[in-house]
């Protein structure tokens, strides 16, 4: 299958503070990639970069073969094709539901109201959201928001799905909800990249791991590898903290 | 008529009796005064908010590195005259504004007639206010928010029109009225340049009559009956932006709602769901 994403010597600095040093991954048509590692180690701002959230430091980011860190490349474009769901979840707080569904279609896309309203439908009722259309952001539980933000993200029909830490700010009794969306849209051969501290999800629904530890990629491989014969001792011991809980 | 007991009483007697008398002498031409106020001050307060929107959104126009060079410059350079006129205008007293601008304008070969130099200075001493008020807003939007409409695709513009503006409006309502307010009152200076609002009404009457007290009695009733009405107007209007807080639950195919609809009300400890047919 065709690479849609190769990040190629990716690097992001804050000032003086490296965060991210000669990242190296590439990302399959139909991959689920979950990235995991300590809160810090720049996973988050690797995600960031690969949507552009963050312009990174030095490096390519190439998608489809073509590289969009380039100063001529249209950022927004490229942004409709790379779908992202947050921890915080941003949906906008102005709109309902299906507002938030629809406004990225009609005014992106340019579809047409009907037509994106439908499409709106089709994923809200795909998540489980279609009878609360007329709520709005704040009348939502955080389950219910990250849900709609996946439909959102989703109405624009990308190519590739970023999650970054998307259950991180629910509840412990909310999380399998969420879970349950992103386990169906593997299952369904969405190619998507998962920031993730959900080891479970990470090993029994992705395709690929990527361990990462203070802005570096210590290892990487399927799950099997991974979390059943982790060779980098870092690994060993992140998973050994998470595993005994 | 009632006979007075005491001398306070009977000052008191006269005193009403005189206020019936301006006003029935002058009553239009209060009537008429508060209406220019009133006009003046709605005007002055939309088109200050207009170009405080205006100011305030170029103000927070991001530019990244990633930007070519004569955009920055360019952004920087309208930056740095929009801060300029706002630390110009805000720094200064409308009173000497009007002035500056109603007589200064003959010798730069602008004449203007008091109306539009009155509206203009309203305006503009607005917009100065409403710029800040609106970089605030802006800017107090969780970055989340502009970060959810970038990762769709929305252009900076798109954002802002969308997602940005139609929060911060909302956000900003209590303020806008206070300009409203504010305005109201103000426009009292513009009196300086001969505009005939409420309170040249009032130097006129006092001038007129001596009734320098009874006429200040009048002018307080109206003053404080415009402010205290337009609060209570801008209140509305920010509840009628909050939108309801209950919605209905559709079901999924919206043709058929076989199964009715849910009522959510909001309630402070949680959730409570009623059925109603």
């Amino acid at each position: 299958m065709s690479a849609i994403l190769e990040i190629r010597h990716l690097s992001k600095a804050f000032g003086t503070n490296k965060v991210l040093k000669d990242i190296d991954f590439t990302v399959r048509s139909g991959d689920v990639t979950s990235i995991i590692g300590a809160s810090g180690s720049g996973k988050s701002t690797l995600l960031r970069c690969i949507n552009f959230l963050e312009t990174p430091t030095s490096g390519e980011i190439l998608f489809h073969g073509e590289d969009i860190t380039g100063k001529n490349v249209n950022a927004s474009a490229y942004r409709a094709k790379v779908g992202m769901v947050f921890q915080s979840f941003n949906l906008f707080n102005n709109m309902n539901v299906l507002g938030n569904c629809v406004i990225g279609q009609t005014k992106v896309l340019k579809k047409s109201p009907e037509e994106a309203r439908e499409n709106a439908l089709k994923y809200l009722d795909k998540v489980g959201m279609a009878p609360y259309i007329n709520a709005k952001p704040r009348q939502l539980s955080g389950g219910q928001k990250q849900r709609v933000a996946i439909a959102r993200a989703l109405a624009m029909e990308p190519e590739v799905l970023l999650f970054d830490e998307p259950t991180s700010s629910l509840d412990p009794e909310l999380v399998g909800e969420v879970l349950d969306v992103m386990k169906t849209l593997a299952s369904e051969g969405m190619t998507m990249i998962v920031v993730t501290h959900e080891m479970d999800f990470a090993r029994d629904i992705s395709s690929h791991v990527v361990f990462m530890e203070d802005g570096v990629i210590c290892e990487e491989g399927s799950p099997a590898d991974i979390f059943g014969n982790p060779k980098n001792a870092r690994t060993k011991e992140f998973l050994a903290r998470f595993m005994s809980r | 008529m009632i006979l007075p007991e005491r001398a306070s009483d009977c000052e008191t007697v006269k005193f009403i009796n005189e206020v019936i008398r301006i006003l029935e002498i002058y009553g239009t031409s209060y009537l008429r005064g508060a209406g220019y106020t009133l006009v003046f001050a709605l005007l002055g307060t939309i088109a200050g908010c207009l170009i405080g929107f205006a100011v305030g959104i170029v103000q927070t126009i991001p530019t990244s590195e990633r930007d070519p060079k004569i955009k920055r410059y360019i952004v920087g350079f309208v930056k740095t005259i929009l801060r300029a006129y706002v630390e110009v205008f805000r720094g200064t007293p409308m009173i000497v504004q009007a002035v500056f601008i109603y007589y200064g304008g003959r010798y730069l070969g602008v004449t203007m007639d008091v109306y539009t130099a009155s509206f203009f200075v309203v305006s503009i001493n607005t917009g100065a206010y409403m710029a800040e008020t609106v970089r605030g807003g802006i800017l107090s939007i969780d970055p989340g928010q502009t970060e959810g409409c970038m990762a769709i695709g929305m252009t900076h513009f798109q954002t802002m029109l969308y997602v940005i503006f139609p929060q911060t409006l909302r956000n900003i309502i209590p303020q806008i009225g206070n300009n409203f307010i504010i305005n109201i009152k103000d426009t009292s200076v513009l009196s300086i340049i001969s505009f005939p609002d409420l309170f040249y009404v009032h130097k006129s009457v006092a001038g007129n009559m001596y009734t320098y007290f009874e006429s200040a009695t009048v002018v307080m009733a109206i003053y404080l009956t415009m402010t205290l009405i337009s609060a209570k107007l801008l209140r509305l209007w920010e509840s009628k932006l909050d939108g309801p807080d209950t919605f209905d639950l559709a079901t999924t195919d919206t043709l058929a709602h076989t199964s009715g609809l849910y009522r959510f009300t909001h309630k402070r400890r949680g959730w409570t769901n009623e059925r109603h047919t």
